[in-house]
């Protein structure tokens, strides 16, 4: 017995390496070590000798050279002289634009989606079973093409608002459709506009203060402060009111129709409302079902003990089942949200400029330099998923239940 | 007390009183669409909605439908038929289906052995995700079927299949001979048994090239959905054991192996599919020794597979974690070692539950091999997008194409989706 | 001491591999097939049929190729590629030849490592616009949207030329012919530019091809021919002069109609007859047997018959000869002698 607990102390053979399980995971972890390194010695040679063969070298030098090529939707001063840095900086702020958009209306469209779904409406909760289910099960690269297709032939082209008669007029005459983009009013900042914007934050701290107060009254003396139509008040008032009082410091530039497009205001490209709508309709249908599948996990008890306290079934839903659902929904739509930024490089076949276009597109093709490109373009992405992935484990941590 | 009643209560009925009928409001389908449509007022307002949005969906889509040409030749012929009454062009699909199927170089008079495999597809599965159902030992058929499958669509010699699967079974029963003493003797020598198999093997399949021999065709001849199903097929099923693998080498106490693993799955997953489709395209022949030349649909499944794998290990390590620790004591305190708890105690049951989640993967993994047309390879919407739509016949034809593609991947996806639910349904039951 | 043994013996494995790659041809003998890289998808030039035949003017290349190599003008596997995945095929040996209406530039030739080894198309970039739209010029185009096909020196071109005119546009990339031509005819963009010959093969498929026109500005030089690697020489010479004979073939007005007779008994011309392999030994030279240009021209006939079968102007495509006529003829296709 007492040779197997306590093998004899300095007789070290080279079989314990395998049968002594103290020795054996070191045994384990050298192979492993060694294989891995084995590995990535083969491959690194290969790529040296293959790179040596074709006369090539490693360089980052290309990133700072003349790009050459233009850009159509540019969050930065860009034109083809700029670098192809900066270049892959406009593809980068192109990708967060889209991926923001998309996770913003996905998570509006998901949430809604699923509350229909459990909605008492025969008639609403089939069409969203309808909607949920036709979404998830078709790759979403042909939802982009397809909702890409159907802005192209469906809207009007600028050449539709021309003429005596024109085929298309504007929205109100503020806003155009069509199959570039949609054309809105640009804000244009006037003296004094500051001091309008200002006023705006300074409101939302108003709100934000107000909902502070009245969760510190409901706390302290038990006395329900109304918060909802006061925070919808000092949200538009204040600032139209200076903005009236200052003379409307802050205009709005319409799109107008010059030459071959509309000019002024701002244009949202066709690409990106494809790209953005795809996504964020694609992903909306998954975040649907892991929001019912949130609620649905809320035993029924706790809307009955609810009840049974005498709570009306909005603040029942506000206050018990909604805070409890998050922590379930939570998880999983930050994983969507990846997902979103992920997808967002299928960019590339609508031609909208994301990171994969510039850096991983056209900079690509025109410098040859794959391998450098192509693991820049992997690192972006790795370190915006590592980000995300890091904040939701904090809050991963923050919502855990504290067990005794 | 009774006797106080029989006095205080002047009339008692003796007889039951026949069930009334519920009034006409209350029953019926009346009261469905009550309950269900036109309960309150914004229920009204919503199935109100709810029917205008079905209407404005249902005008385009209807007349789309029935008013569509089957019977042209071109897109051409398909507007003149159609007159602008607002039909689809599906003679695009009547014209092209084989493509849109089978990819435009598979030869056409060998349809029939994709369309074989697709079927025994379906057998070979069947034991598998519905186990209670068949008996166990028809588990046979699924072992058989990817060597048929590969005799059936690559083609060639049946002896190559069939030593690949001799080598296979002989590393099996060596493995199964030599376990009971230790996994790592069953291991390697399995892996021994199934070389040296296919080592003499070689020596047949070399002399008899033309033994019942199937016409071949080379992996890039594959194309259209059958392109994705064989990506999605090969992929789900080499990514498992990988998975495997990959979820306890993270779940592992080695500090470098889990280190490994972690990095692994976490750079997988940070990156999108397209990026790593890229790097099979574009940058892996540099990472290879000079002179081979790996096929492009081989790179491809190597790295789709290593997509896959890692989030396949992602929900396998959520099986792992499930388990309750118990299940990992009992399993020490009978004595029995890493390999055999994990073999015997561990993975079984935390690969039950994985189940609805290692179909969730797999469905999505389905999907994504749409992203192949990216990089230039002739999957269905590949197809779509490069020869057909380039063709001066069918330039033009977006939606009937399209819509066929997606319909096809609906089938497919649903159908496995639904599957995921009953099963998920059918481990519930265990648990409450 | 294992470990750098087994090392060794992948490094010493590796190094054979490498040394026995460097040699194309051998390569292309023991495989029995040609791997040709070509395009996705542009009609004429090259496009699998219904039939899933590739067709096209730069497949034919490809074809003539394979006769002069292997004798057998199908034993070519075709590998379809896009703009971006080209380079790195040839590159990477995964293709032997791109014949992919790919433009020679400098920096292609010099600092990507290849070699063009001629021109089988001389194009020019150009406009495609609506006749309605009521332009004649490209300098007319200040602020319209243009579709540009990526992966092409043509992005870089329209930069360029819109820069030096000091002139505005919105430039929309799309990935592939069919959807650009799909956005342009929607009106999402005013003009749709890319090569010339491509705009022609484009215009064809059009359903009223006479309401587009091609503007008269070609606002850069495209000469389009098919590359190979760098360094291996042998294969480099096989490739460029089975483009010459070609090209030679025309200007002899050798056919594939007569190349078997011409071959069969061995005429009065000296210069077909060494072309034809019945005189001198060119075929030795470049390490094929001697009648390999007889059956490159068998393949699908000389420059001048490929050229109209695919894109001629008894074709959908109807591209004149222009500047890819011969020399004789007021183009600019000039072989150098075969002797």
């Amino acid at each position: 017995m007492s040779t197997l607990t306590d093998p004899q102390q300095g007789s070290f053979r080279l079989s314990m390496l395998l049968s002594d399980t103290r020795y054996r995971s070191y045994t384990f972890q050298f192979i492993a070590l060694v294989a891995l390194i084995v590995a990535m010695a083969f491959l690194g040679l290969n790529l040296v000798r293959n790179l040596a063969a074709q006369g090539l070298d490693i360089s980052y030098d290309f990133l700072s050279s003349a790009s050459g090529y233009d850009i159509n939707q540019r969050p930065i001063e860009y034109d083809s002289q700029s670098t192809h840095l900066r270049a892959a900086v406009v593809g980068i702020l192109n990708t967060l634009i889209v991926a923001v958009l998309a996770c913003v209306t996905a998570t509006i469209i998901g949430v809604f989606a699923g509350v229909m779904r459990l909605s008492n409406n025969w008639l609403v909760r089939k069409i969203m079973a309808v909607y949920v289910e036709a979404f998830r099960n078709v790759p979403v690269l042909i939802w982009i093409l397809i909702i890409f297709s159907i802005m192209t032939v469906s809207l009007p082209a600028p050449s539709a608002f021309r003429g005596e008669t024109p085929t298309s007029t504007m929205f109100l005459d503020t806003v155009a459709f069509t199959n570039r983009g949609v054309y809105i009013p640009a804000p244009v900042m006037g003296p004094g506009a500051w001091i309008v914007i200002l006023t705006f934050v300074a409101s939302i701290l108003g709100i934000f203060a107000l909902r502070k107060y009245a969760m510190k009254t409901l706390f302290d003396t038990g006395r329900i402060v109304p918060t909802f139509w006061p925070s919808v008040a000092l949200f538009f008032l204040p600032t139209l009111l200076v903005h009236f009082i200052l003379g409307r410091p802050i205009g709005l530039e319409y799109p107008e129709l010059r030459g071959f497009n509309f000019q002024d205001g701002i244009q949202i490209r066709g690409s990106l409302i494809a790209l953005w709508f795809a996504l964020a309709i694609y992903t909306g249908a998954f975040i649907a079902e892991n929001v019912r599948a949130g609620i649905q996990a809320i035993s029924k008890g706790q809307t009955e003990a609810a009840g049974a306290l005498g709570l009306r079934p909005n603040r029942i839903m506000s206050l018990v089942i909604l805070p409890q659902a998050l922590r379930v929904i939570i998880p999983p739509l930050v994983s969507q949200y990846l997902n979103i930024t992920k997808n967002s490089s299928l960019a590339i076949a609508v031609g909208y400029m994301d990171v994969t276009g510039t850096l991983g597109g056209i900079t690509l093709n025109q410098t040859g330099r794959a391998i450098e490109s192509v693991l820049l373009l992997m690192l972006f992405y790795l370190v915006i998923s590592l980000s995300i992935s890091t904040i939701m484990n904090i809050y991963n941590n923050s919502v855990k239940l504290k067990e005794r | 007390m009774s006797d106080m009643h029989s006095h205080s209560v002047g009339f008692v009925r003796d007889s039951v009183i026949p069930p009334a009928p519920p009034p006409a409001l209350e029953s019926g389908i009346v009261k469905w669409m009550r309950t269900n449509l036109f309960a309150g007022w914004s229920n009204t307002l919503l199935t109100l909605v709810a029917l205008y949005a079905l209407y404005l969906v249902l005008s385009v889509l209807v007349p789309w439908i029935t008013n569509g040409v089957w019977n042209a030749s071109n897109i051409r012929e398909c507007r003149e038929i159609m007159q602008g009454s607002g039909g689809g062009c599906f003679a695009v699909i009547a014209d092209r289906w084989q493509q849109l199927i089978f990819g435009f170089q598979y030869p056409e008079e060998s349809y029939w052995r994709p369309s074989l495999a697709f079927i025994l597809l379906f057998i070979a599965v069947a034991p598998l995700l519905f186990s209670k159902i068949f008996p166990r030992n028809l588990l046979i058929l699924t072992a058989v079927y990817p060597f048929l499958a590969f005799y059936l669509i690559w083609g060639g010699s049946i002896l190559i299949p069939i030593m690949a699967m001799v080598g296979f079974g002989a590393g099996y029963l060596v493995y199964s001979k030599l376990v009971t003493n230790s996994f790592a003797a069953g291991f390697f020598g399995g892996v021994a048994a199934a070389v040296v198999v296919w080592y003499l093997g070689g020596f047949i399949t070399g002399a008899m090239p033309g033994f019942l021999a199937l016409e071949p065709v080379a992996s890039r001849d594959m194309g259209g959905f059958m392109l994705n199903m064989i990506l999605g097929v090969i992929c789900v099923s080499l990514s498992l054991p990988f998975g495997i693998l990959l979820a306890l080498g993270r779940q592992s106490d080695l500090p470098v192996v889990k280190g490994i693993c972690v990095v692994f799955i976490e750079f997988v997953r940070g990156v999108p599919l397209i990026t790593l489709l890229f790097v099979a395209n574009v940058v892996l022949a540099y990472f290879l020794p000079p002179g081979t030349s790996f096929d492009l649909i081989l790179r491809v499944i190597i790295m789709i597979t290593l997509f896959a794998s890692a989030y396949i290990a992602e929900v396998i390590r959520g099986g792992l974690a499930a388990l309750p620790k118990g299940q990992y004591e009992a399993a020490n305190s009978l004595g029995l070692d890493y390999t055999q708890s994990m073999r015997l105690i561990i993975l079984p049951q935390a690969l039950k539950i994985s189940i609805p989640g290692i179909v969730n993967v797999a469905v999505g993994l389905f999907k994504d091999t749409t992203l192949v047309s990216v990089i230039s390879m002739f999957d269905i919407v590949g197809l779509i997008r490069g020869p057909i739509l380039a063709s001066t016949d069918w330039n033009g034809v977006y939606w009937e194409l399209f819509g066929f593609a997606a319909l096809l991947f609906f089938i497919v996806c649903y159908g496995i989706s639904q599957y995921s639910q009953w099963l998920e349904r059918q481990l519930a039951t265990d648990h409450r | 001491m294992k470990k750098s043994v087994f090392l060794g013996a992948l490094t010493v494995s590796s190094l054979l591999a490498g040394a026995a790659a460097a040699a194309t041809l051998d390569d292309v003998k023991a495989r029995g097939t040609l791997n040709c890289g070509v395009v996705t998808g542009l009609a004429g030039f090259g496009a699998p049929d219904a039939n899933g035949r590739w067709e096209g003017f730069d497949v034919s290349y490809c074809r003539a190729v394979a006769a002069a190599v292997l004798g057998d003008p199908e034993a070519v596997e075709f590998i379809p590629t896009t703009g971006k995945t080209r380079f790195t095929a040839l590159a990477s040996g995964e293709i032997d030849v791109l014949a992919r209406n790919t433009t020679w530039t400098f920096s292609r030739d010099t600092d990507l490592k290849f070699d063009f080894i001629g021109v089988n198309y001389y194009d020019g970039q150009g406009f495609l616009v609506p006749k309605g739209l009521g332009v004649t010029s490209a300098k007319d185009l200040d602020g319209a949207t243009v579709c540009i096909q990526t992966g092409t020196t043509t992005e870089l071109n329209l930069a360029d030329f819109f820069r030096a005119n000091n002139i505005s546009y919105e430039p929309v990339p799309i990935e592939t012919n069919a959807e650009a031509i799909q956005q342009y005819l929607a009106g999402a963009c005013d003009t749709y530019t890319t090569d010339a010959s491509g705009l022609a093969a484009t215009r064809a498929t059009f359903e009223a091809p006479g309401d587009h026109v091609v503007l008269p500005e070609i606002i850069s030089k495209e000469p389009l021919g098919p590359l190979v690697r760098h360094g291996d020489n042998e294969w480099g010479d096989i490739a460029r002069w089975t483009l010459n004979a070609l090209i030679t073939a025309e200007e002899l007005g050798i056919t594939s109609a007569n190349v078997a007779d011409m071959a069969g008994t061995p005429g009065t011309n000296p210069e077909i007859n060494r072309l034809l392999g019945t005189e001198g030994e060119l075929g030795a030279m470049i390490g094929l047997e001697s009648d390999w240009a007889k059956n490159a021209i068998a393949a699908s006939g000389n420059y001048g018959e490929i050229f109209e079968k695919n894109i001629g102007e008894n074709t959908p495509i109807g591209i004149a000869r222009g500047l890819n006529a011969q020399w004789t003829n007021g183009g600019l296709l000039y072989a150098p002698p075969f002797r």
